[in-house]
This record gives structure tokens, C-alpha cells and sequence, in this order.
């Protein structure tokens, strides 16, 4: 049975990780190579690094970081942050990363998700949604959640992946750093209107949240970026959380 | 020596990554004769059925062919495994090997496609290149068509209907998820390719 997917999202700032998931096993905290291990040594079913700063002078760094993640990771592997040409995309697939995300740049020029595809193939292009609650529906936000645009997020993501987008990762910025759980009613809108997979992001505070995403939001995965602060050991014991309430997940593994 | 033929469908860093891991000597090559010098053929591949229309324009498919039809171990990835079958209803108008009966089909309308993520297989007992996988392992899936459960294959998987997960006759193997992204469990099926 096709498993639902807990992804481990690492923010990162000049080739350090510096927001998510905090440990206690770990020699060096920031490291973001060594976090992307030990996720996917506890279970995780992919690994995404954000580069939060995405400034230029930071993109060697970047890159590079994401090379030394990639050597030794055999799961998934999601770069995003700063992409905004098909050229910045290929040097972080050069770089070793299965997939990329795009967010500012795919609104600003909805073709680029297709020219991405076209050399990379579908399955590489995750569009990266920030949504957030409107008088009428929910609106789409870029520029990291800055700069409104008055697009209806249904419609965007409906466009997106008529362009060619493999998935999207839809944040919930009503959510995002709520822990008061992810916005089903959102996801459930989004899942419903795209044949693709929908990545639920924002607002998880307890192994129900992700309960309820997968079944009231239809969320094919969800995103795990700060599970230690709601006490859970690893991505494992969050696993074993899901299995028992009958929620199909790839544990052991 | 491991050919990875790259004809241009797709990043092949991943596939070449997961042989290094192992300690294998393995070239990324979009030369037919680098191709014929090798000991073992890898035919990765994501995206249309049709990229695979590159093979026939640049002799690699002869080259492709020659290789697995005198016996060298031959491993299909994604793509490259519905290659093995006779065509895919994706792009009708290529041909695939015809090593295993049957064409590729797109999923049922009853599930979302592509199918994406993690799924676990069926495993068949005698395969070569699942030995020591335990028979519900899970791998990583990221297609829109599948091909049919034939006589050679070793592993399915259910995903609406139930499709060809692992195909293996003699020296030719096919494998439609992505082992160098299926953690352990496809690190050790590249191992087995590698100690063939």
C-alpha cells in the first residue's frame, strides 16, 4: 500500500541549519549534513533543505552543503530557496538534489516550471505554495510570505501543475508556527482540484495533527520541521504513532 | 565496469552516487562504445516513454542490446525497466526491447497518478537481485505508467492495480521504483547487481 510520507525539513542559513528540528544526539547541531543522516536513519521518508538566506554571496555554500548532504543520502533529496532560473535549478541538481522547489520565481513566470520539467523531468519540481486565508478563500503569498498577490491558492495550484509540476508544498501561513495543527480545509482544497501529490506544511504540533492531515486534509505528506519541540524522540516514534492509528506509513524501514 | 547510459532523460547523479557508495567502478557515458566495453549496463531514466527515442538516434541502443543479448548483466531503472517491455502506451509509436511480454499502461482512474512515494513489494522467492530483501520492503515510486505482472516477475506492488515492481530474466533485470533512492533495502539490490 502506497505510504504516507513524513518529510524532515532543514532550514538553513550559510551552510548551517538553523531553525527545525533540534537534537541531542549530535556532535554538531547545525550541521546540516549530519541532521539530514540521522533523519533518515530514524525514519524519515525524504529530506528537504531550505536555504532560508538564498542571498549570492551564500549560494557556493549552499551548494556545496548540498553536494556533502547528497553523497551519503539514499532517500530523497529536496533543495529549495533562491531558485529563480532554469540555470540555478540545474546547478543544484549538478550538486546532487532529486528534486527543487520554486516558489516567488514560478509566480513571477509560470513557464519556468515547465522548462525545469522539460530537462529534468516532472518528478524534480516541487512548486512551493504559501497560502494564507482571505476574505474569499486563501490567497497566495511570495517573498517568503511578504508580498501578497492576489492569486486564489486552488486556482494557483491547479495552473501549477497543469505547467508541469511533479508536487506541491503547500505552507498554511495561518498555521506556520501555530503548533495548533495543519489547515486541513486548505489542504483538502488543494489535494481535491490536482492529480498530483500534496505536500501539508504549517502549523504541526502533535502526532494528531498529522492524523488528521492525511485523512481530513488527504494529504499525501506532510512536513516535519520542529518534532522535537512537541516532545516526540524522532520521526520514528511519530511513525509508530501513525501506524497504530491505522494510518499507512513505511515503518520499520 | 558499470555503464550508466545517459541519453539525456534526466539527473543520473543519484544512480552514479549509490554505485560509488558501494565501491563500484561505474561511468556515466552517452558513448555506444563505452557502452559495449563494459561488464554490466545500467538504463536509468525518468519523464516520457518517448525520451527513450534518443537511444535509436545515437546507436546506443544497439549498443544497449548487443550488451544484454550476450549475457552481460543488464539492470532497467523506472524508465528504463518499461523499456524492457514492448512499448508503452505513453508514446506508442517507439518500440521498447521486448525482453518481457506486454505494454505499459497508464494507472486506473480510480487512483491519483503519478503514483509517488514509498510502496512496499510482493517479493517472488528465487530472485536474484532481491536475495536478502525481506519480502515486504519498502522503495520509492515516482511514475505515471506501470507495467503488467508477467511470468518473470519477481516483485509487485499494488497501487490500484497490481503492477510489475521487479522483473528478471537471466542476465536482464528491471525495477520500476528507484533503488538509489530506496534507502538500504535498494542499496542492497544494487549490491546484488554488482556481485552478479
Amino acid at each position: 500500500m502506497l505510504t504516507k510520507r513524513i518529510i524532515a525539513c532543514l532550514d538553513m542559513d550559510g551552510g548551517r541549519v538553523v531553525k527545525g528540528v533540534q537534537f541531542v544526539n549530535l556532535r554538531d547541531a547545525g550541521d546540516p549534513v549530519e541532521c539530514a543522516a540521522v533523519h533518515a536513519r530514524d525514519g524519515a521518508d525524504e529530506i528537504v533543505l531550505l536555504d532560508i538566506t538564498a542571498t549570492s554571496d551564500k549560494r557556493n555554500t549552499m551548494l556545496e552543503v548540498v553536494s556533502r548532504t547528497a553523497r551519503c543520502l539514499f532517500i530523497p533529496f529536496t533543495v529549495g530557496g533562491g531558485i529563480r532560473e532554469l540555470s540555478d535549478a540545474a546547478a543544484v541538481f549538478d550538486a546532487g538534489a532529486d528534486k527543487i522547489t520554486i516558489n516567488s520565481a514560478a509566480v513571477k513566470d509560470p513557464s519556468l516550471i515547465g522548462e525545469i520539467a522539460a530537462r529534468f523531468g516532472s518528478q524534480a519540481v516541487v512548486v512551493a505554495i504559501d497560502a494564507k486565508r482571505a476574505h474569499r478563500g486563501f490567497e497566495v503569498f511570495v517573498a517568503g510570505g511578504r508580498t501578497p498577490t492576489g492569486r486564489d491558492a486552488i486556482q494557483w495550484a491547479r495552473e501549477a501543475a497543469a505547467c508541469g509540476a511533479g508536487e506541491i508544498m503547500l505552507t498554511s501561513m495561518d498555521r506556520d508556527g501555530t503548533k495548533a495543527g495543519f489547515d486541513c480545509e486548505l489542504t483538502q482544497l488543494v489535494a481535491d482540484a490536482v492529480s498530483i501529490p500534496v505536500i501539508a506544511s504549517g502549523g504541526a504540533g502533535s502526532p494528531q495533527h498529522f492524523i488528521d492531515v492525511f485523512r481530513d486534509g488527504r494529504a499525501d505528506a506532510a512536513l516535519a520541521a520542529s518534532i522535537f519541540h512537541f516532545g516526540l524522540e524522532n520521526i520514528g516514534q511519530l511513525k509508530r504513532e501513525l501506524q497504530a492509528a491505522n494510518v499507512p506509513v513505511r515503518w520499520p524501514c | 565496469m558499470i555503464a550508466i547510459v545517459d541519453y539525456g532523460a534526466g539527473n543520473l547523479n543519484s544512480v552514479k552516487k549509490a554505485f560509488d557508495h558501494l565501491g563500484a567502478k561505474v561511468v556515466v557515458t552517452t558513448q555506444p562504445e563505452i557502452v559495449a566495453t563494459a561488464d554490466k549496463i545500467v538504463l536509468p531514466g525518468v519523464g516520457h516513454f518517448s525520451a527513450l527515442g534518443a537511444l535509436d538516434n545515437t546507436g546506443l541502443r544497439d549498443a544497449v542490446l548487443q550488451g544484454a543479448n550476450a549475457g552481460k548483466p543488464f539492470l532497467g531503472i523506472c524508465l528504463g525497466m518499461q523499456w524492457l517491455f514492448e512499448g508503452s502506451d505513453e508514446a506508442p509509436e517507439f518500440a521498447g526491447a521486448g525482453f518481457f511480454e506486454g505494454r505499459c499502461r497508464p494507472f486506473p482512474s480510480s487512483v491519483k497518478s503519478p503514483h509517488v512515494g514509498w510502496n512496499s513489494l510482493e517479493v517472488r522467492e528465487g530472485s536474484h537481485l532481491l536475495r536478502n530483501v525481506a519480502p515486504e520492503s519498502f522503495v520509492y515510486y515516482t511514475h505515471s505508467f506501470q507495467a503488467p505482472v508477467v511470468a518473470d516477475t519477481t516483485a509487485a506492488t499494488e497501487y490500484g492495480t497490481r503492477f510489475s515492481a521487479v522483473v528478471e530474466q537471466a542476465n536482464i533485470f528491471g525495477v520500476q521504483f528507484h533503488p538509489e533512492k530506496s534507502w538500504t533495502v535498494g542499496l542492497l539490490m544494487l549490491k546484488n547487481f554488482c556481485e552478479l
